[in-house]
């Protein structure tokens, strides 16, 4: 032991444990590179992508060694649904499409609310400082499948104004539940931001005889805005990637629809595994390029201040 | 503003004080920061308050334009009651100009934006009218060629210097300067102290909190000496450096020079 560490005194590692001196040396090195560059790494490598594809390929090969001569091979049955999955039947907006949409229109509906929340957390004025601190801290600490539930069981099918009736889809209700959550976890990000500007920035305001409105508005949120972006773009993967949990209330987006499609197969079970790689593979190459855009863009703002 | 006549609404005349303390208490809480502190500024005076860290001199100029509110006594600006309930603290602040020891300055602006922000969105003056005076206040500070320079991209004495520049954009009647060389680089503070006393020559009415003794004795009118909340001595400087008579005065000064 004594021997071992003496040999390796010189990498100044934390440990004494020979069997975690490689892992502690490897962890120091990435440690010291994003410390150099100001952020955590996210790299995926050709080898990463080498081991998804031997797994995807066993898993296929499974299937096809399970299935009867007269079915319909693993990729064969995959290539024959993957448009269903993707994007629906023809003329419609389903499937992966779907939780695209729902995605967009999730993350719009709660960057706006999160941010008038976010900007009311900051409020002068006690009572509306607590009032939205309370809405925030409930949504935020609220589990998304169970705003999920409430509000798609809450929100009537179709709403009754006397002159005209309002359908309401089930996606639409999706939306709304959640931009909740969004709203909440945006809500804090705004007013994380605003906190985290020096006290100097409004001191010095203040002494130029800047009104609140003045120095919130020219001052601290253009300042806030790009310490804001890396965050809100984190939020919206993780949104992304919370969609399908529609379809437990049935909403037709990529879940439902490979479900619905497995099942037309008739459930077999080698399938399912190739199915849900599936899924996972388009999952992960639409949220992944935005993660790495959003490590990109936070390393270019933290060089700047 | 920047025209010194009277004061019609206040009576207040360029031979009174321009900023007139008057037994000033102030305390955060339990602790008490300033007690029975009591000053007059003339206009055009240079005065600097000096004294161990912790005896309020930061305080007491925070006060003077109202980022610090006090408990009792009476700041006056050109008459104006600073303490008073209904104190238009825009109107103050349009008359007392601030430099902090950090600088301070707007990070996600240039030098020349940091100038012109107040004037043009505060005082709502012509932009034409104000970025030409931004551009003499560029030169003033020895800045020629920084304008478009964002304040990552100038070291602590130039920002320090366009800090100034954003204040006497204002035109203000009387600038407060808080420790601006305390954050320096030794090689830099010279090139601040330098524009100060430029100012003070001009006929600025100046108070400095300060430790650079060096400056106080050449450029100020009158030193002030603080201790723990109260003001222990106070002279021109010859007789402050030269002949101090309190036995704290001596020490601290046997301390720093």
């Amino acid at each position: 032991m004594t021997i071992n560490s003496a040999s390796h005194a010189n990498n100044k590692t934390q440990t004494d444990l020979p069997v975690l001196l490689p892992i502690a040396r490897q962890s120091q090195q990435s440690a010291m590179i994003e410390r150099r560059e100001g952020t955590y790494r996210l790299n995926m490598q050709p080898r990463h992508i080498a081991w998804a594809l031997v797994l995807f390929a066993l898993a296929c090969g499974a299937a096809q060694a399970a299935a009867q001569p007269e079915m319909l091979g693993p990729m064969q049955a995959l290539f024959k649904w993957m448009e269903f999955i993707l994007w629906g039947p023809e003329g419609e907006l389903t499937g992966f499409a779907l939780n695209l949409v729902i995605s967009f229109f999730a993350m719009m509906l709660g960057t706006v609310a999160g941010a008038a929340l976010g900007l009311m957390q900051v409020s002068l004025l006690l009572p509306v400082r607590q009032g939205s601190w309370v809405v925030t801290q409930f949504f935020r600490n609220s589990p998304w499948l169970v705003l999920l539930f409430t509000i798609m069981l809450l929100v009537p099918f179709e709403i009754d104004l006397g002159f005209v009736v309002i359908p309401v889809p089930d996606w639409i209700k999706a939306v709304i539940g959640f931009s909740l959550p969004v709203m909440a976890n945006i809500s804090e990000v705004v007013r994380g931001a605003v906190i985290s500007l020096p006290s100097g920035q409004w001191e010095s305001a203040e002494s130029l005889a800047f009104t609140r409105r003045q120095t919130m508005w020219m001052i601290i949120l253009p300042q806030c805005f790009k310490r804001m972006i890396p965050p809100w773009i984190n939020w919206y993967c993780i949104l992304a990637m919370a969609t399908p949990l529609c379809s437990i209330m049935g909403v037709e987006e990529s879940v439902t629809f490979t479900a619905q499609a497995l099942n037309a197969e008739g459930d077999r079970p080698e399938l399912i595994p190739v199915f849900y790689s599936f899924l996972l593979v388009i999952h992960f190459i639409y949220t992944y390029p935005i993660a790495r855009w959003s490590i990109q863009l936070e390393k270019k703002f933290t060089v700047k201040t | 503003m920047s025209e010194l006549g009277s004061n019609a609404s206040t009576g207040w005349t360029p031979d009174q004080p321009m900023v007139s303390i008057k037994d000033v208490y102030k305390s955060f809480g339990e602790l008490e920061v300033l007690k029975g502190v009591s000053m007059d500024i003339m206009k055009g005076e240079c005065v600097c308050i000096i004294g161990p860290s912790g005896s309020g001199k930061s305080t007491l100029i925070r006060c003077v334009n109202a980022l610090n509110d006090i408990q009792s006594g009476s700041i006056t600006v050109e008459g104006q009651e600073v303490n008073a309930p209904g104190l238009n603290k825009l109107d103050l602040r349009k008359k007392v100009g601030m430099v902090f020891q950090q600088y301070n300055l707007f990070p996600h602006k240039t030098a020349l934006q940091n100038i012109m922000m107040a004037p043009l969105h505060v005082l709502k003056q012509d932009e034409g009218e104000v970025e030409e005076r931004a551009r003499q206040l560029v030169k003033k500070v020895r800045l020629e060629g920084k304008e478009n320079s964002y304040p990552g991209e100038l070291s602590g004495g130039q920002q320090q210097r366009v800090a100034i520049a954003r204040s006497l954009a204002m035109n203000p009647d009387v600038m407060l300067f808080d420790e601006v060389t305390a954050a320096l680089d030794p090689e830099t503070v010279k090139e601040v102290l330098v524009t100060i006393q430029d100012l003070a020559e001009e006929g600025m009415t100046c108070i400095l909190v300060t430790h650079e003794m060096g400056f106080a004795r050449e450029v100020a009118n009158h030193i002030y000496f603080t201790d723990r909340g109260i003001i222990v001595e106070h002279g021109t400087p010859a007789t402050f450096f030269d002949d101090a008579k309190d036995p704290r005065t001596k020490e601290f000064l046997s301390q720093i020079l």
